[in-house]
């Protein structure tokens, strides 16, 4: 049975992708998975080479014949995403996809087409597999494109025999956590002890609740303010969540970075040895 | 004039630039469109109250009426619908309140009703507005389209944008005058503003950078924008004491007055530019 554990932390820039790719460098049989499909971070660590790639249609856009349009203002009616202008001019960029003008148009002068919102890619790393993604800029459906990383994880960790999927999630609550979190074994929320990084992880840790997905914590940056990070340690006491580590402050997390590596890769210290201890936790928890 | 704070990397300090800017115009309206993630509030005094509920409309199915066709499911672009036999199931986090399903239904047996999708909020004086989206909720576009529609007709207003390149930030970014894009001297900032930078010159609006947590990386930034010829609106120093007061919910502007002068300078510097 192949185990998913998913990094997320709700506020962006508390570490997720460091931690992830340290994890990755440490675990023997998995394939990674770079999960914030719209501003992936990963491959800058992991130096990936691409294997395969794959278009990714998102959800169709409407396209408008000039020539048979009779401008009888139905498309602009219907329309509840303001893809249409009152003289009936048709924005792309707005299009949701729903197919509601091309079901109204009595001319059949609208029709759906497909467009590439994206690129899947499976790469070998000196991790092992990578599987990751970019959606063009400005997409919708970036939790589709989720779903279709995971399924190849979960494809590839299969024919490979790998029984471990590290997946790095994107920041936020919205539809790509909930597409990088359903069905997961464990999620890691990675929060900082700021009234900001609180509030954020708290909504994420309600978000893994409602979908009934076991989450444990690890506190990064605990040092910027000692009385939030006691905050945090009750915060998890009373939800019976278990703090797998804290972490201060370290400028080692970006040295490693500007050299493209992850700290457990640079030279040994403190916070390489703390990152060993909580990813112990983590392979414990998981079991 | 509108102004977004915005950025492809999370966490590079979209709210701290967006609130002491804020913070150092007068009369100006801030409105946090993170919804996902809305921080600026912790950075006012006073509490927040509610403005509204947002909603989007969802069908309501007359099972009396239905005969069960499979025409709405075989509609739905989203997979809201699915219909097995006698059997109608809908999932109302997949429905993007289109209404194509009750255009499409041919015994009228579907109406709509509001699917409640977040809220609201502004503080006392309006001077902060934000949205917030419900727990379970994956889409927050809605209500980003309606905060933006709080913008001031006359002053300043603020927008700060949620992370990322994809469709949120895109709704935040649109129809700007003119948009920040923060950053982070290191290889993630880079990838992820050339990323920002493809989006904004899609979109077609002014923009700027402001380097964050400068001294921790390298010049890489700088360097990208002078090739580019990007403008670079300011340096934040990377400095302990602007994290401890971060940490605790203390704009810039209060805990070190000194930096007045850099964001009012950042405002000038914007004015002349659009």
């Amino acid at each position: 049975m192949v185990r998913e554990l998913t990094v997320i932390s709700g506020k962006g820039g508390c570490g997720k992708t460091t931690l992830t790719a340290s994890f990755s460098a440490l675990a023997r049989n998995h394939v990674t998975v770079d999960a914030d499909v719209d501003a992936a971070d990963m491959h800058i660590l992991m130096n990936p080479r691409i294997m395969s790639r794959e278009a990714f249609h998102g959800l169709n856009v409407a396209r408008k014949n000039d020539d048979i349009c009779i401008n009888c203002g139905k498309c602009y009616q219907n329309c509840r995403y303001g893809a249409f202008d009152p003289d009936n001019t048709l924005h792309p960029e707005k299009c949701e996809g729903c197919a509601v003008c091309e079901l109204v148009c009595p001319v059949g002068a609208i029709e759906m087409v497909e467009r590439q919102a994206g690129e899947a890619y499976i790469s070998e790393t000196r991790f092992g597999p990578l599987v990751h993604a970019k959606l063009h800029a400005g997409e919708e459906a970036s939790g589709k494109l989720v779903a279709v990383v995971r399924s190849r994880a979960i494809e590839l960790a299969e024919e490979k025999g790998k029984d471990l999927i590290i997946i790095d999630g994107p920041p936020g609550t919205g539809c790509t956590v909930i597409s990088s979190i359903t069905g997961v074994d464990l999620v890691l929320v990675v929060m900082e002890p700021t009234l900001s990084g609180m509030h954020d992880s708290m909504r994420v840790i309600e978000v893994a609740n409602h979908f009934r997905i076991p989450s444990v914590v690890c506190i990064n940056k605990s040092d910027i303010n000692p009385e939030n990070t006691q905050k945090i340690e009750e915060f998890c006491m009373e939800k019976g969540i278990e703090v797998v580590g804290r972490l201060p402050y370290d400028d080692t997390a970006t040295k490693a970075m500007m050299e493209n590596k992850t700290v457990v890769e640079f030279p040994d210290g403190a916070l390489s040895r703390n990152i060993r201890e909580i990813w112990r936790r983590i392979e414990k928890a998981l079991q | 004039m509108k102004i977004t704070v915005a950025s492809g990397k999370g966490g590079t300090g979209k709210t701290t630039i967006a609130t002491n800017l804020a913070l150092s115009i007068d009369g100006a309206r801030l409105i946090d469109c993170d919804v996902e993630g809305p921080n600026s509030h912790l950075f006012f005094p006073g509490p927040m109250e509610k403005l509204k509920d947002v909603s989007i409309p969802a069908p309501d199915f007359d099972l009396e009426k239905c005969t069960y066709c499979g025409k709405c499911s075989d509609f739905c672009q989203y997979n809201a619908i699915s219909v097995i036999g006698e059997k109608l199931l809908f999932f109302e986090e997949l429905c993007h309140g289109c209404g194509g399903c009750k255009i499409i239904c041919p015994f009228d047996a579907i109406s709509e009703r509001g699917h409640h999708i977040g809220i609201i909020e502004n503080n006392n004086d309006r001077s902060l507005f934000h949205g917030r989206l419900d727990i379970g909720e994956p889409f927050g576009v809605p209500i980003i389209r309606e905060l933006k529609g709080l913008a001031k007709n006359e002053g300043v207003t603020i927008f700060d944008s949620p992370p990322g390149t994809a469709c949120p930030a895109v709704e935040a970014m649109r129809d700007s005058d003119f948009c920040i894009l923060v950053t982070e001297p290191t290889p993630f900032g880079l990838y992820d503003l050339k990323l920002t930078v493809d989006v904004v010159r899609g979109i077609g609006v002014p923009f700027g950078v402001v380097v964050n947590r400068d001294g921790i990386g390298d010049d890489r930034v700088e360097r990208y924008c002078i090739e580019e010829e990007i403008p670079l609106l300011a340096k934040i120093p990377n400095d302990m004491e602007i994290a401890k007061a971060y940490s605790r919910g203390v704009p810039i502007v209060e805990a070190l007055p000194s930096y007045r002068d850099l964001f009012r300078a950042m405002y000038d510097r914007i004015r002349g530019m659009i």
